[in-house]
């Protein structure tokens, strides 16, 4: 029973008041794609014992998704951030890396 | 003899006595006892049998631990199974029945299991029954079910209520003894929310029973001075009959509250659970006696030391008149101490360290009794009940040195923190070597979402058994909870109790040392699932080193007290049996609830109709007034059809369709999903959402779309309908409309944010109502109001209107083949919209029909169902869809993967009609064997169907389903076989068995 912080409406949301959405910063492959890059779209994903980003949405709250960053392990929560977002903000990445130095999730560290 | 004495029971009143009833003996008990301390008053020392053995088994704890002493509660809605005797209140009328016999308690056939062994050793499920196979289904799971289980499901419906209650809290302190009190105490003081919740009807834990003084006064007044202090501070609330059951993520915690089950002719709720959100939890659980291992350890009259003191302390019981003390540690003494000063007799203390105990060991031989140290119990006798034990050596393999004559053994193996709130969350342990204790390890806390601990331990829990120790542990943890909790705790010292210097106990795993394999086998670990010391053993011998794997294997600790007792005792003898170290084996993982909790408290208010609430359309009050037979259809209830009196239901159904072929039918729609796709980039984005081309849909239009997932999967279809320049309608199934409207939110939020598209969920401000059939025309033009002729509004269009003076937006769209209109008035008017349509339809015979009828329908059309031709693996292709695949498209969801090779691979099952050769139907779910074998040995399978159905149109059998490469092999047979044996042919053939030119419906 996690919560975390709806970065829109400020709520610290409940995790039945949450929905989960998977791994975050999947980049969209298509049309064109590769058969291995539509593979690693479909299927592959990060499965860390600690750092983690993730999609969550307030279904039952302002209905917006967003995107957090957690300890699975710890349970830490590190962050949370709009969807709306290509990377995790700097400022948060920062926070991290001074909890976690040296830190490294697919490519952002 | 186990009895009441005269005098005694610091919680009884003897003023008021109690009669209960136990196998339908009337026996008394007085206000304050549990039904445990009432039942050893009655001299009922048996009180159930084991699960396997079906050994007589006695009360051997006096709280949560108890594995043994469990009973069927209650009568028909009361009824209740595996209820524990230890923390069951006494009330007046209370009615109790024994488990896991037959026929009776005294004489059970079942027992003859122990006779046996031998050959039901561990693993025995996994070993004996695997072969041969027939031999399961008749022989060994009727006997298994027969002769195990704990107790007997309830069959009447629960006749209580529940509540959930939320609670938000600084500081939740787990325990109401005198460390609990005293960490709440300090927290309460430092100005923090606090909740105390203590799990028995009174406060003071063992402290109380074991004749502390706290701060010169006896614990007693002690906990009563804080107790008053704390119920004067408006921030604590304190709970009795409720247990912290679970320590959960970010200091999310539960709690379970007996309400009424001391007292059920209270009013109210049975139990509640307390749903809290704490900053800091502090758990102050205690400690549980572990049992030792010896031979006959589970006969009825041995029970732990403590649970021994604490029914002649707390409930003036003595359990036997002659009580041999066995131990292994100085806490025991008390034990025998306190019975003596009673003026019952203690045979004999009998202690495995050869050095004895401290200064209690001297108080007991001061008071005359006889010390055996370095001595073991080699064996208790007895049949039923303990009638002496044999001593022995502690170093040796139990060569008899004496007997000693007796009915109560209370034996002590060290005391071991409750630790499972600690661990539910994560907490770290460390073993103590010392006090041969896993306790738990502050430097590894549970941590929440700022990364830091929020959980503490206090007293006992922590593996203080000291009471000055536990105490001052318990003041730093209040403190420092409150402190995380971001308020300023005061200082000042903690207070100190009179303890007694103790000698350190010793690791004692199995009494004698030698003990060889006669005795090993009647050394019980686990009472409640009858495990022994030599099953462990075993286990270890055949290679099950994790920990894990040997509980699943023996079953150790997989009852219903979840080892509370065995778990240090079995660990303890795993490691020695694999030669390592305690901590090197491990425990294995804690769960919640620490004890069970009723499945009503789980549910709490959401039963019957507040479980699920029902969707019903603005037309459900007439289903209901017109005998409609409902079908759940996601949460909405949908009327399958409309039975008349007398009438069966597939008769109903016929009806319905065949009127709606040849007059008008009536059907309540409503419940399809209406969303609107509204702004300048609407068209873009439903052309990504889509198969097919919507962008591109004339203004007044419509067009049936198909939706996919991006594995290419269809999951969803339905009409859109172009409203204006940047409004589309889409229609979704009754099942998937918020499942698409999130869909499209989260394509709209997390990948085409810069799309201005905004999309609404208006399914339930729409009350939708089809009129099919060949006279829907004649009544619309009876309603009039508007134009709905096919010049002006042609097939797949739409408009709006009014009709009969409702307004109305009417689509041109037909799931049945048959001239249709599907017609959208406000909610609110739905009901009067759909009675004036059956009032002036009359003379049309226009009739309602209900689900099963639009199916048959669109299935004679040939028409798919999300759900039935689609199950998460098919795509569009595989359904002949491919028209509805726009080829002009760049993209769409879906459209790469539909291009990878098993997708494109031409040997899908794809999907065909089938007529079988008989006429009859094929049944639901049949699939279509094809040549040879799998590995095995069944049949290969070249097809199924999807759907079945009987069609009154037709007059036979019609189906579809996925058949291989079925399209390229139409008038081919196939066969079905069915359950009974037989089977039925079908020939491949159009999945469109009606109006193949689609000419009824376009007129
Ligand atoms: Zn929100």
């Amino acid at each position: 029973m996690l919560t975390l912080q709806c970065p829109y409406c400020g709520v610290d949301a409940e995790e039945t008041e949450l929905t989960a959405g998977g791994e975050a910063h999947l980049k969209r492959e298509t049309v064109g794609a590769s058969d291995d890059d539509f593979e690693g779209y479909l299927f592959m994903r990060e499965n860390p014992k600690g750092l983690h980003f993730e999609r969550w949405r307030h279904s039952y709250g302002c209905g917006k998704w967003f995107l957090a960053a957690r300890d699975t392990n710890t349970l830490e929560v590190f962050g949370t951030y709009p969807a709306q977002s290509k990377e995790p903000p700097k400022d948060l990445r920062d926070k991290i890396s001074a909890k976690r130095p040296g830190w490294s999730w697919r490519e952002f560290k | 003899m186990s009895t009441r004495l005269a005098s005694g029971g610091r919680l009884l009143n003897r003023g008021r006595a109690l009669e209960f009833q136990f196998n339908g003996k009337r026996l008394m008990g007085y206000e304050g006892d549990t039904l445990a301390s009432a039942l050893l008053a009655n001299d009922q020392m048996m009180v159930g049998r084991s699960f396997k053995y079906h050994r007589p088994r006695g009360v051997v704890a006096s709280g949560a631990e108890e594995p043994n002493a469990l009973v069927n509660l209650g009568k028909g809605g009361k009824f209740e199974p595996n209820q524990r005797t230890t923390t069951t209140e006494l009330f007046d009328g209370l009615y109790a029945t024994s488990q896991n016999h037959w026929p009776t308690l005294e004489f059970d056939i079942g027992a003859i299991n122990a006779l046996f062994a031998r050959f039901l050793p561990a693993g025995f499920y996994y070993k004996t029954f695997m072969t041969p196979r027939p031999f399961w289904k008749h022989i060994y799971e009727p006997f298994i079910r027969q002769s195990a289980g704990l107790g007997k499901a309830p069959k009447d419906r629960d006749a209580d209520t529940y509540e959930h209650f939320y609670f938000y809290a600084d500081v939740v302190v787990i325990g109401g003894g005198v460390a609990g009190l005293q960490a709440a105490l300090e927290a309460g003081k430092a100005g923090a929310r606090v909740l105390v919740m203590e799990q028995t009807a009174d406060w003071g834990g063992r402290a109380v029973v074991d004749g502390v003084e706290i701060a010169g006064k006896p614990a007693d007044d002690w906990v009563k001075g804080v107790v008053q202090a704390l119920e004067k501070m408006e921030n604590v609330t304190l709970r009795t009959r409720c247990m912290g059951a679970g320590v959960y993520d970010h200091g999310y915690i539960l709690g379970y509250e007996r309400l009424t089950d001391h007292d059920p002719v209270l009013q109210g709720p049975r139990h509640r659970l307390w749903r809290i959100r704490a900053k800091q939890t502090i758990t102050a659980t205690g400690a549980i006696e572990r049992p030792l291992s010896f031979a006959g350890n589970d006969l009825p009259g041995v029970l732990l030391a403590g649970a021994v003191r604490d029914y002649l302390v707390n409930w003036g019981v003595s359990v036997g008149d002659r009580t041999v003390v066995v131990t292994n540690n100085d806490d025991a003494y008390r034990t025998a101490i306190a019975l003596v000063d009673a003026g019952l007799s203690v045979p004999a203390i009998i202690d495995a360290r050869p050095e004895g105990a401290g200064a209690l060991g001297a108080v007991a031989k001061a008071k005359g009794i006889r010390v055996e140290e370095g001595k073991a119990i080699a064996k208790v006798k007895g049949k039923t009940r303990v009638t002496g034990v044999a001593l022995c050596l502690q170093a040796g393999e139990g060569a008899v040195i004496d007997e000693i004559a007796c009915d109560c053994v209370a034996m002590s193996g060290g005391w071991s923190p409750v630790v499972h709130l600690w661990s539910h969350c994560g907490g770290k342990l460390k073993w103590d070597d010392a006090q041969a204790m896993f306790r738990p390890d502050p430097a590894r806390a549970p941590t929440g979402a700022d990364g830091e601990g929020f959980v503490l331990t206090a007293g006992t829990s922590s593996g203080e058994l000291g009471t000055t120790a536990a105490l001052a542990d318990a003041t730093a943890a209040g403190r420092a909870a409150a402190k995380a909790a971001g308020l300023k705790p005061k200082t000042g010292k903690a207070p100190v109790a009179n303890d007694v210097d103790e000698t350190p106990m010793a690791a004692v795993w199995l009494m004698p040392q030698g003990a060889g394999a006669e005795l090993k086998m009647k050394a019980w670990l686990d009472y409640q699932n009858d495990v022994k010391v030599s099953d462990v053993q075993l286990a270890a011998r055949e290679g099950f080193e994790s920990v894990e794997h040997t509980k699943r294997y023996t079953t150790l600790g997989m009852a219903t007290d979840q080892g509370k007792l065995s778990n240090i005792n079995g660990l303890a003898i795993l490691s020695q049996s694999l030669n390592q170290a305690i901590p090197q084996t491990g425990t294995t993982t804690f769960r919640p609830p620490y004890t069970p909790i009723s499945m009503g408290a789980i549910g709490g208010s959401a039963r019957d109709e507040l479980f699920q609430p029902i969707r019903k359309t603005p037309m459900h009050g007439w289903h209901v007034e017109n005998g409609a037979d409902f079908e759940p259809v996601g949460h909405w209830r949908r009327p399958y059809s409309f039975p008349r009196k007398g009438e069966g239901l597939h008769d109903a159904v016929n009806r319905e369709i065949v009127n709606t072929r040849t007059n008008v039918g009536l059907l309540d729609a409503s419940t399809l999903g209406k969303l609107i796709v509204k702004g300048p980039d609407a068209g873009r984005f439903l052309d990504m959402l889509y198969t097919n081309m919507m962008s591109n849909l004339a203004i007044g239009k419509c067009r049936y779309g198909l939706m996919c997932t991006e594995n290419g999967f269809l999951t969803d279809d339905g009409v859109v309908a172009r409203i204006d320049e940047d409004t589309w309608l889409c229609h979704t199934t009754t099942g998937g409309a918020d499942r698409i409207h999130a869909w499209m939110e989260d394509w709209l939020q997390c990948e085409w944010w810069d799309w201005k598209v905004y999309v609404a969920n208006v399914t339930e401000q729409y009350a939708q109502v089809a009129v099919v059939g060949p006279k829907a025309r004649q009544l619309l033009e009876k309603l009039g109001g508007m134009d709905v002729s096919k010049e002006t509004l042609p097939f797949m269009q739409w408009a709006d209107g009014t009709l009969g003076g409702f307004p109305v937006r009417v689509y041109r769209i037909s799931f049945s083949g048959e001239l249709s209109y599907e017609i959208a008035v406000a909610a609110s008017h739905g009901r009067a919209f759909w009675d004036r349509l059956l009032k002036d339809g009359e003379e049309f015979g226009i009739m309602p029909y209900g689900t099963e009828g639009l199916h048959v329908m669109r299935a004679e059309k040939g028409f798919i169902m999300i759900g039935d031709e689609t199950d998460g693996t098919v795509i569009p292709q595989d359904l002949g869809l491919g028209w509805a695949i726009s080829k002009k498209k760049d993209d769409y969801l879906g459209k790469r993967a539909q291009e990878r090779s098993h997708m494109a691979d031409p040997e899908r099952w794809k999907l065909v009609g089938l007529e079988t050769l008989d006429g009859s139907v094929i049944p639901d779910g049949a699939y279509a064997v094809g040549e040879g074998h799998n590995a095995n040995g069944q049949r290969l399978t070249q097809g199924r169907v999807t759907s079945t159905y009987y069609s009154p149109t037709l007059k036979r059998g019609i189906a579809m389903g996925l058949v291989h490469r079925g399209p390229e092999r139409m008038g081919e047979i196939i066969e079905f076989p069915k359950v009974d044996g037989t089977s039925v042919k079908a020939r491949i053939a159009d999945q469109v068995f009606y109006d193949k030119a689609g000419e009824k419906q376009d007129v």
